[in-house]
């Protein structure tokens, strides 16, 4: 049965690899890997808070942690991924209202949508280096 | 010559209902687009709330144990910070609930990974909202 079932030519679902780049299809993937990241980066917003409920010693051992430079490339790419969600996210609530559908205005949207996110972690991060005095 | 011919198990080639639904007869569950407004609705709060939170954490930086905690303290930050934790609860657990619908096929899995993610969010969310009272109540 399997093999005569194998024996039959159906097409096959094109899939990811076999169409062209575009920003609209990055992002839709982004955003949800985005999504996941935070979601998994809420137990650390959890963290940061019951530290903060708990006393002086827990919120040291936070503070420690986040002031590691494998904990600042964490709350960097968090920052990241946060901005990029929102800014993707606000790009969904548009379309949901039929604005900048086409397919031109979609792709503007989309860059500007990964711009503001990329730039927006950078000010952040520029405030925070700077309020430290590293830059 | 219409390519919509009506018989007993094809009343209508537009008909999108199951089997079940047909006989049963009484249409929608009016319910289907619920996720979908929820998480649109909390998508939109979470935009100034989140701005709101950025800037604040900005804020606390190099900040002390005492100063966070009288920030945190504040009603308004606290108030700000519960309504931002509910709707991210709510947010996140529909959206990881469809990427769980999406890729994972093995029924007890995909069962296992629904209930976990619930729990997860839930989980999350509780123990910010406890963190964030208790933080209040005390200050």
């Amino acid at each position: 049965m399997a093999d005569q079932r194998q024996a039959v030519a159906r097409p096959l679902s094109p899939h990811l690899q076999i169409y062209r780049f575009t920003i609209t299809m990055a992002m839709s993937i982004i955003h949800r890997i985005t999504g996941m990241g935070l979601y998994a980066g809420s137990a650390l917003l959890a963290w940061w808070l019951i530290a903060a409920a708990t006393g002086l010693e827990a919120y040291a051992t936070f503070q420690a942690a986040a002031g590691h430079w494998f904990g600042q490339l964490v709350l960097i790419g968090y920052t990241w991924a946060l901005l990029h969600h929102l800014f993707g996210g606000i790009r969904y609530l548009l379309w949901d209202e039929i604005v900048a559908t086409s397919p031109k205005s979609a792709d503007i949207i989309s860059w500007l949508a990964t711009l503001a996110g990329i730039l927006g972690t950078v000010a952040v991060w520029a405030v925070v280096f700077s309020m430290r005095g590293v830059i | 010559m219409s390519s919509t011919h009506k018989t007993a198990s094809n009343p209508s080639a537009r008909d999108m209902r199951t089997p079940f639904g047909r006989v049963l007869g009484m249409g929608s569950a009016k319910s289907g687009t619920r996720d979908h407004i929820r998480q649109r609705v909390t998508a939109i709060a979470m935009v100034p709330l989140f701005l709101f939170f950025v800037g604040l954490l900005v804020g606390l930086t190099g900040a002390d144990y005492e100063t966070a905690r009288s920030w945190l303290g504040n009603p308004l930050v606290a108030i700000a910070a519960l309504l931002l934790i509910g709707a991210a609860v709510i947010h996140m657990r529909i959206g990881m609930q469809i990427v769980i619908e999406d890729y994972v096929t093995g029924p007890a899995l995909r069962t296992l990974s629904l209930i976990a993610n619930t729990f997860f969010a839930y989980a999350a969310g509780i123990a910010c909202i406890y963190a964030v009272a208790k933080i209040g109540f005390s200050a």
